[in-house]
């Protein structure tokens, strides 16, 4: 059943007779299991995955994304949890993880600008409270995201018919 | 000019040639015509053949390659398989398959010794017989019976002349997996006779079905067997050109001998690379086969549901669906399908006689493509 899920991660737009095909398992199981998954929230949703650098360059709508990484003082009872949900319910956050090493918070954040994104970093991240310091690394280029690698195509090189 | 060599100048060219001339002038074809992975090499191979040349790796090495590949791939064998070959004076490393098949057969062969060889089978066989001074003998197989081999016809074709028997399971063209049961009574049939064995396991990983049987472990096989093996299929590396030969010291070290005068050694870089591969790809090598496996179910389910009664192939990456249903020959099949459809397959018959009726299907290629070339040979079927 794992394998339903692990397909489903690589090509959401698999039809379930696809999968069924795939796995050996009767359509009628694999649509049941995948029902389960998005009544019971193990499948969140589906998306695309988008090379934003290979869409045509509209100024108005440039993306910046940031690491931004983050110095927090723990509290007794909560450690970083509060201090991190209060992070991760701006919508410009896209990500937030607790990490080891210096710093305690990693988060991606997007704006519209550089402008922005800074300011966000300012006047939100840095004056929540226990915040004792911030880190900004404004991404230049994506050369690989969630395992899908934004480099030029993979070419076919093999002659058409081989012994 | 004085004629050139006889034997080479009677083996005809390989009829996959034709298709390939042809389809090399078309932009959209999808071609199922390919014997190799559509996987580049997994990159941490790739990047331990791209550090070996930034280190210098560049020179021979012994004649029976690096010891510590050698004993990888033995290893390798035993865990698999519980194969026991000695790293030190049963196993060597060849430039693929294609040299350890020569290698092979240029050692056990005296001039006009016959070898039988099942049919269908890989178009190499025939020829390599030939070279190697050898007469080969084919026996049919049929798609009723999954391509497996009846002893009882490989029994019928043993004369005084016969040497050795020369097998490919998993096979290309066919995918066919040969029953242990099968490959137990071939044994017992080479014992009677006192025959060699040849067995191409290149595409020992690549098996859905079941487990593989390599020949070399079967009760009365080692002495009289042996297996070829290498990196091309599983490991995506066919342009590597690795191979390897494990059998009884006595064959091995007459390999040596011929590959150390003809070949000197196998690639260094390319030995290293898989050196890497053994090491450290096995969920690579996973991944590709779960994904041939899916491939494989979709494309053979989809050859049914437009007609073509398609044998279960239970390895390697070849579908060997029958195509007498649509009236025409393999060739013509193939032919027209490209012309029209702009889909490449390979005749049947071009790996022997038992492939008339058949077209060779490869689905070492995008499932999207696949899905593809399914329509346009569904579009082709009802048009006939």
């Amino acid at each position: 059943m794992r394998q339903i899920l692990e397909l489903l991660e690589r090509d959401a737009q698999l039809s379930h007779d696809t999968i069924a095909t795939m796995t050996g398992l009767p359509v009628a199981q694999v649509s049941a299991a995948i029902a389960g998954w998005e009544a019971s929230g193990a499948i969140r949703r589906y998306k695309a995955v988008v090379d934003w650098d290979a869409v045509d360059p509209d100024p108005t709508r440039e993306t910046v994304t940031a690491f931004i990484d983050v110095s927090v003082a723990p509290a007794r009872g909560v450690g970083f949890d509060d201090v991190a949900t209060r992070i991760a319910r701006f919508d410009e956050v896209r990500s937030v993880y607790l990490v080891s090493g210096s710093q305690d918070l990693r988060c991606t954040v997007t704006g519209p600008t550089i402008r922005a994104v800074s300011d966000f970093v300012s006047q939100k991240l840095s004056t929540i409270d226990r915040v004792r310091s911030t880190a900004t690394h404004f991404v230049l280029k994506t050369y690989k995201r969630d395992g899908d690698a934004f480099d030029r195509p993979a070419e076919d090189h093999r002659l058409p018919v081989t012994p | 000019m004085r004629p050139l060599n006889a034997t080479i100048a009677a083996c005809p060219p390989s009829g996959i040639r034709k298709f390939f001339d042809i389809a090399a002038e078309m932009d959209d074809v999808i071609s199922l015509g390919v014997g190799e992975p559509d996987f580049v090499t997994p990159w941490r191979v790739r990047e331990a053949g791209i550090y070996a040349l930034e280190h210098g790796y560049t020179t021979y090495t012994s004649n029976a390659g690096l010891p510590r590949l050698r004993e990888l791939i033995c290893a390798d064998l035993a865990a698999r398989y519980g194969a026991d070959y000695d790293p030190g004076d049963e196993c060597l490393i060849t430039t693929g398959v294609s040299e350890g098949l020569d290698l092979a057969l240029r050692v056990l062969l005296n001039a006009g010794d016959e070898v039988i060889v099942p049919e269908p089978c890989y178009v190499a066989y025939e020829p390599c017989v030939r070279f190697a001074g050898g007469v080969p003998v084919p026996v049919p197989t049929r798609g009723e019976d999954g391509f497996a081999v009846d002893a009882e016809v490989v029994r019928a074709a043993v004369t005084p002349r016969t040497k050795a028997v020369l097998l490919g399971s998993p096979a290309n063209p066919t995918g066919a997996v040969q029953p242990r049961a099968v490959l137990e009574a071939l044994v017992r049939l080479a014992e009677e006779h006192d025959l060699y064995l040849v067995s191409d396991e290149i595409y020992d990983r690549l098996t859905y079905t079941g487990a593989h049987t390599c020949l070399g472990t079967l009760p009365g096989a080692r002495e009289r067997t042996v297996v070829l093996g290498g990196f091309s299929k599983a490991h995506a590396m066919t342009g590597w050109r690795v191979g390897w030969i494990c059998a009884p010291a006595a064959v091995a070290e007459l390999c040596v001998r011929v590959h150390q005068y003809t070949m000197l050694c196998a690639p260094h870089v390319s030995q290293l690379a898989a050196v890497e591969a053994l090491e450290h790809a096995d969920a690579d090598v996973a991944g590709m086969v779960a994904d041939y496996d899916r491939r494989r179910r979709v494309f053979v389910k989809g050859l049914r549901e437009i007609g073509l009664d398609c044998p279960e192939p239970g390895g390697a990456f070849y579908a060997f669906p029958s195509i007498r249903s649509s009236g025409l020959d393999s060739a013509t099949f193939a032919e027209r399908l490209l012309h029209e459809e702009h889909v490449a397959v390979v005749p049947g018959d071009v790996f022997g006689p038992s492939g008339q009726g058949h077209v060779r299907c490869s689905y070492a290629t995008a499932l999207p493509k696949l899905e593809e070339a399914l329509v346009r040979m569904d579009r082709f079927l009802r048009r006939l």
